[in-house]
């Protein structure tokens, strides 16, 4: 009936125990909170069943807050077992339960945080710097935030029901095969990846037809702002890349489930095949994260340096080539194969080419600070600490590029070290510039400045305190993912200041999270006057009132030049004429998260072997599909007289005709 | 002319335009999205003909591909699905001419022919699992099995998907949207036709010559 579940899936221990009580605790004050305020309703029409992008980007957000609390506590876990585990001590974790730890951290940081956070600023930005109202599928856009969210809870539900994968973050296999990982950890790995991924499949398609498609008239691709490139690019990533994890991914599972022998030791089977495709797919992961990141900041630095970029068609060319090149590096993440000179030579000079664009944008990133008038706001910063932290990172990778080096340092806390500094220093710093950046945009509000300050100093001096030791660690021959070390190794202080650092990150962390609360209470106080444009700003964001209303542009823009704001600004472009017209508005619909539902079932059930529940599940998505697939193209529309309506009442008034010079 | 060949026939007109107006809009941009899924479909495919090429040797002391495989049997499957993606190109051709019956008449006979397909290739498996060749007996029937499998999986959604447009088709007429619809299918059904070229070439001729 119940498959493999049984009553053992719900026997933890102490820690696990307390992370479940603590979830179903939280569960249960937001459901009641929920009634108690009468706000199903409102959340049901509003947010549930939206089709807006902005909405969905909140909502991405507000779930990657809530994974990134898990992931974090992971890390945090992971770093105390370190500290105390050492000579006679064993810490407060037992070996198999700090391989789910290490496990969950990296799934739930690289799919549910990095992953999450860009689609969530994608779905914010996208739309609003290139002209559009919305997105072009604007129900494919609500399905795969609902695939996402359908993913995350069955990461959430892998904590309080059975076991998380032991096999590390990427599974290699023979250890998550059946026959070394017979229980229930990897299927839940295996079914969160595939739900995530079909997700992130989904949007990657919806936001390349949106770039190509929807940009406003006299936009041409190079006179996209660097954040779109930067999306263009990365999307182009996930839709080479995301086929590939898809496909290994099924194959581990039909070795799991129909003793297949794709990557077992025996009956001809290939485990080093697995770690070649995951990694084709894994290393343009990393960029899909990266690019991004990038972008944000190539949008922060020239309006806080009160410059134009520098070097804008060179910083286009860089992403091009990073996006061509990431996918003939795959090999480096295991020189250690022992693939021969010929194919390692060939594996480590594209790798470390990677390096020359990647310069190029730092380059250009502090030619266009040269003789502006920088602005030294929170957003830049993160910005400061990405360029040190990146630029650190960077050369390390450079230096695990070289094969006889990484053969060396191969899976040291080298290497951690160095792909934190990618992801934390590099991808995490960016991300927080971008929410700040455009924080107001979509409040109307700021975050409060001093407490994003406190926060950033904790970040920066906990994140060096808590990496730089593993570099010296990595040399010194310790390993990644140990729970246990002896004293004699001389380890142990190194271990202590890292775990230190963590502390001070998360002293950052939790000054964000207050600070976020702290600041929506106090919105008045830090209420973005200026009613849209608080920075200056330079993109067509800027251009519209702050929040944006739900079609974006009243009127369609017309860009001219790369900077459109700007040109208004100074009177080189003229002013948008408020012709108000009729607008179409895709209409809610709750089919998105009923096919997240039905996945969810699905994927918990197959975890389980609960085949008729899988059927249930399966059949309930294809009838969803079904029905979608049958209706007719159906929008509200929303009528020219109230369109100006809201926009007399709404728009900043120095943004209004005539009024910008 | 009818709504659905101004569209067909106006959407290079509207190609380029970047107004949101939906009616017009959705097509180019339905179209476009359906290239770029079938781009990650292709890649889908690629990684496992690839792992296909790695494992095809690994028989683990069992018969291989000169042993298993049958031309006639592989060539007559080419054939129905090559017929059906004819017979599909005639629906949409229909289509376009507003012949609301036509079209329902050649997506049955493009169903019969896939159903067809699916059904030899079905007894192929069956015939090899029973005589002892099953998924589980070495890698290369492992990815023979899965390559093929997720072919023959596709042209099964390609079935079902055949079903719900008859039924609209049958109910609305062609519309913008069905007509829409029907296109992104046939874009469909003759990928899958492109695939099997590639398993025919690869895994059948290949495997047997």
């Amino acid at each position: 009936m119940f498959g493999r579940l049984t009553l053992d899936a719900f026997k933890h221990e102490a820690s696990q125990n307390f992370a479940v009580l603590m979830m179903v605790l939280t569960g249960m004050a937001v459901f009641g909170l929920l009634f108690y305020l009468k706000r199903w309703k409102w959340l049901w029409s509003e947010w549930l069943t939206t089709t807006d992008p902005k909405r969905i980007g909140v909502m991405y957000i507000i779930v990657v807050l809530l994974m990134f609390m898990k992931g974090f506590a992971d890390a945090i876990m992971m770093r105390l077992q370190q500290a105390l585990s050492v000579g006679e001590s064993h810490g407060f974790i037992s070996a198999s339960h700090f391989q789910e730890v290490f496990s969950a951290h990296g799934t739930t940081m690289i799919f549910f945080v990095g992953m999450g956070f860009i689609f969530g600023l994608l779905n914010l930005i996208i739309p609003l710097q290139i002209g559009a109202r919305d997105v072009a599928f604007p129900f494919l856009n609500a399905l795969a935030f609902w695939l996402f969210t359908a993913a995350a809870m069955l990461m959430m539900i892998s904590l309080a029901v059975g076991k998380f994968s032991t096999a590390g973050w990427l599974a290699y296999p023979p250890l998550s095969g059946v026959e070394y990982s017979p229980d229930e950890g990897v299927d839940y790995w295996i079914w969160i990846l595939q739900i995530a991924g079909l997700g992130t499949t989904i949007s990657g398609v919806n936001f390349l037809v949106t770039i190509l498609k929807m940009r406003c008239p006299g936009m041409t691709l190079m006179k996209m702002p660097i954040f779109v490139w930067s999306a263009l690019c990365s999307m182009i990533l996930v839709i080479f890349a995301f086929p590939i994890l898809t496909a290994t991914l099924f194959m581990l599972t039909l070795d799991r489930y129909l003793d297949m022998h794709f990557f077992t030791s025996g009956g001809g089977g290939n485990p080093m095949m697995y770690v070649n495709l995951i990694w084709a797919w894994g290393h343009p992961e990393v960029y899909i994260l990266i690019l991004p990141g990038f972008g944000i900041l190539s949008e922060i630095v020239p309006t806080f340096s009160e410059k134009r970029l520098f070097g804008y068609v060179s910083m286009v060319w860089a992403l091009l080539l990073i996006t061509f090149y990431s996918f003939i590096v795959w090999v480096h993440h295991f020189f250690t194969m022992g693939a021969g000179p010929g194919v390692n030579s060939f594996f480590a000079i594209m790798t470390m080419l990677i390096a020359i664009p990647t310069g190029v944008k730092i380059f250009n990133w502090l030619f266009t600070k040269f003789r502006g008038r920088v602005h030294f706001t929170s957003p830049m910063l993160w910005f400061f600490a990405f360029l040190l932290n990146f630029t650190i990172g960077g050369m390390t990778g450079i230096l695990l590029s070289a094969p006889p080096v990484d053969f060396q340092v191969h899976n040291s806390l080298f290497l951690v070290a160095h792909f934190h500094g990618m992801v934390i220093g590099g991808l995490l710093f960016s991300l927080f510039a971008g929410f700040t950046y455009w924080f107001p945009k979509f409040t109307g509000f700021f975050l409060d400045e001093r407490l994003n300050r406190y926060a950033f100093w904790c970040w920066l001096t906990g994140f060096l305190l808590a990496f730089m030791p593993l570099y010296m660690l990595g040399f010194m021959g310790a390993t990644r993912r140990l729970d246990h070390y002896e004293a004699s190794t001389g380890w142990h202080p190194l271990f202590v200041l890292v775990a230190i650092g963590a502390g001070i990150i998360l002293c950052g962390a939790t000054i964000q999270v207050l600070g976020l609360f702290w600041s929506i209470k106090n919105r008045k106080k830090n209420w973005d006057h200026t009613g849209g444009d608080p920075w200056n700003g330079r993109t067509l964001e800027w251009s519209i009132s702050s929040p944006p209303p739900i079609y974006n542009f009243a009127i369609i823009p017309t860009v001219n030049e790369l900077d459109p704001l700007w040109a208004i600004k100074r009177g080189e472009a003229p002013p948008p004429i408020m012709d108000y017209e009729d607008i179409h508005i895709p209409k809610n619909t709750p089919v998105g998260m009923y096919i997240g539902g039905f996945s969810l079932i699905f994927g918990f059930a197959m975890v389980w072997h609960i085949y008729w529940l899988a059927i249930i599940g399966f059949i309930g998505i294809i009838i969803c599909v079904i029905f979608q697939l049958s209706g007719n193209d159906e929008h509200d529309l929303m009528t020219a007289a109230q369109v100006q309506e809201i926009e007399e009442a709404r728009m900043p008034s120095h943004l209004k005709r005539g009024e910008f010079i | 002319m009818n709504d659905s060949m101004m569209v067909y026939h106006t959407r290079d007109k509207y190609a380029d335009t970047s107004m949101p107006d939906p009616e017009q809009d959705t097509f180019s941009k339905t179209v476009l999205g359906f290239w770029l899924y079938l781009l990650t479909d292709c890649l889908l495919f690629a990684t496992l003909f690839a792992t296909y090429a790695v494992m095809h040797h690994e028989t683990f002391g069992g018969p291989g591909s000169r042993e298993l495989f049958s031309l006639p049997i592989a060539f007559s499957e080419t054939m129905l699905l090559l017929l059906s993606s004819v017979t599909c190109g005639l629906a949409v051709l229909s289509a376009v001419r507003n012949e609301n019956k036509k079209i329902i008449l050649w997506l049955i006979v493009t169903f019969f022919l896939g159903a067809s397909f699916i059904a030899t290739e079905l007894t192929e498996f069956s015939d090899l699992i029973r005589e002892g060749h099953g998924w589980d007996k070495s890698a290369f029937l492992s990815s023979f099995f899965t390559l093929v499998g997720t072919h023959g999986l596709h042209v099964t959604i390609g079935l079902f998907w055949m079903c719900v447009m008859i039924a609209q088709i049958s109910i609305k007429g062609v519309t913008v949207p069905t007509f829409r619809r029907l296109v992104v299918f046939s874009l469909f059904w003759h990928f899958l036709d492109l695939v099997w070229i590639f398993i025919f070439t690869f895994v059948y001729l290949m495997g047997v010559i």
